[in-house]
């Protein structure tokens, strides 16, 4: 059985540690933020301006000047900071925070990671995340392990523009836990019953030993 | 010399011309200068060259100067949601620079700081890295990132003090603070202007010397992505 998104969520809450500052991305690595154990201080950094996000509000709290990078309406939390954007990359680019969790198009078995544009399709840009892998201490990827054509999105080469090179270190799927090593992708775990044959023949980056 | 106007139009009076580069505050519609971008498109200034993480959407913000087309050149990190904006782009009607949101930010606190250019690991090896000077540091490679130096950087705070010592609230604050510094003339607008002395100096974001020209207004602060989590 692949893991569905939530799943995929929790076991990337697994990668968390007491004390950490982590910078969560949009999609499926939000549901992170869900899944933090009780009794363990995460600190999630916005890379908008804040340190301490909290909860989504309760209806009529919102507030304009309260948003994440999302730009959904967020609440602030006892410890929280906030500071203007010039500071937020400095943190992130100056590699305070441990940890990003991410999404992604394509990652390479080298860690090169590409997240941000199709050719000929409506480009959007790549708000902060080229900073946040060029900076961060780890880079964790969550994805599907196969785009809905079905075609493999761990690859030998990422076809899509870059948005770093060799960034990655942990890849989570739905079918299982990936660490970028020499020569390839190792697996660190699979999702219950799924096989590596099965992880071998939707992936084209090369599965190391 | 009073740095207070009565209006955004009066504020920006003499200062806008044809061609300008201007450096916009806020993230999304949050912390934007409504009152000096709408005053900005009523004076009809165009050819303009707009450093600003995002662009508005379709009928605010920024967007309201795609609208009437006067903006040539958008330099941004993320435009996804404004339709009008990708219309314009796809047509050759705007140019579009993409910045990576650290650099934008970092280009404009270096602008203001007198730093003409700076290095960074952001964007190697990336489309962003085409046509700029790369150097190594400690065996890992760089490119070099100018910093900006608008005619005009406009923002918005939460309360000043009439000359212009300046509070922003949560996350408003974000490129406010660097675009304020890297205007050759800055217009602020803001909640509420009190007299000098009921600001506590040591809680002062942004020190007045950055900032020229000073409007207090009301503002719509349009909410993006309205999301709430349910009572328990």
């Amino acid at each position: 059985m692949p893991w569905d998104r939530n799943q995929m969520a929790a076991r990337a809450a697994q990668e968390l540690e007491d004390g950490m500052y982590v910078n969560l991305g949009i999609g499926i690595p939000t549901l992170v933020a869900n899944h933090i154990p009780d009794g363990m201080t995460v600190t999630l950094q916005s890379e908008n301006g804040m340190l301490g996000m909290g909860p989504f509000p309760f209806e009529g709290e919102e507030d304009a000047d309260l948003i994440n990078a999302g730009k959904q309406t967020i609440t602030e939390l006892p410890h929280t900071a906030y500071f203007d954007s010039a500071t937020s990359f400095g943190m992130i680019r100056g590699g305070k925070i441990a940890m990003a969790i991410l999404g992604a198009m394509e990652v390479a078995e080298n860690g090169d990671l590409a997240n941000w544009m199709i050719p000929g399709k409506l480009v959007k840009g790549m708000g902060g995340a080229m900073d946040l892998v060029a900076g961060v201490g780890r880079v964790v990827v969550i994805t599907d392990h196969n785009n809905k054509r079905g075609d493999a999105k761990l690859l030998k080469e990422c076809t899509l523009p870059l948005t770093g090179l060799g960034v990655v270190d942990r890849i989570i799927t739905d079918l299982g836990v990936f660490d970028v090593v020499e020569g390839g992708l190792k697996v660190i775990e699979l999702a219950p019953e799924v096989t590596l044959d099965q992880v071998k023949d939707r992936t084209e980056a090369a599965i190391v030993d | 010399m009073s740095k207070v106007y009565d209006s955004a139009a009066a504020a920006l009076e003499g200062i806008l011309f044809d061609g300008m580069v201007i450096a916009a505050g806020g993230f999304g519609l949050c912390g934007i200068p409504e009152l000096s971008i709408q005053a900005i498109r009523d004076a009809g200034t165009k050819d303009l060259t707009i450093y600003s993480n995002n662009a508005g959407v379709d009928d605010f913000g920024l967007g309201l100067l795609l609208q009437t087309k006067q903006i040539k050149k958008m330099c941004s990190s993320y435009v996804g949601e404004n339709d009008l904006f990708m219309q314009q782009y796809l047509s050759g009607e705007l140019e579009l620079e993409f910045n990576p949101q650290g650099t934008l930010a970092e280009r404009m606190r270096a602008g203001g700081a007198g730093i003409p250019g700076f290095y960074t690991k952001t964007g190697v090896g990336t489309v962003i890295a085409e046509g700029k000077e790369h150097k190594e540091f400690k065996g890992e490679t760089y490119i070099m990132e100018k910093g900006i130096f608008a005619d005009l950087a406009i923002v918005k705070a939460w309360k000043a003090d009439t000359t212009g010592n300046a509070i922003f609230r949560k996350t408003a604050r974000n490129f406010n603070q660097p675009a304020a510094t890297c205007g050759k003339v800055c217009v602020m607008e803001v909640e509420e202007i009190v007299e000098p002395g009921e600001l506590d100096p040591d809680a002062i974001h942004l020190p007045g010397i950055y900032v020229h020209r000073l409007v207090q207004g009301t503002f719509e602060k349009r909410i993006e992505q309205r999301t709430v989590r349910e009572r328990a």
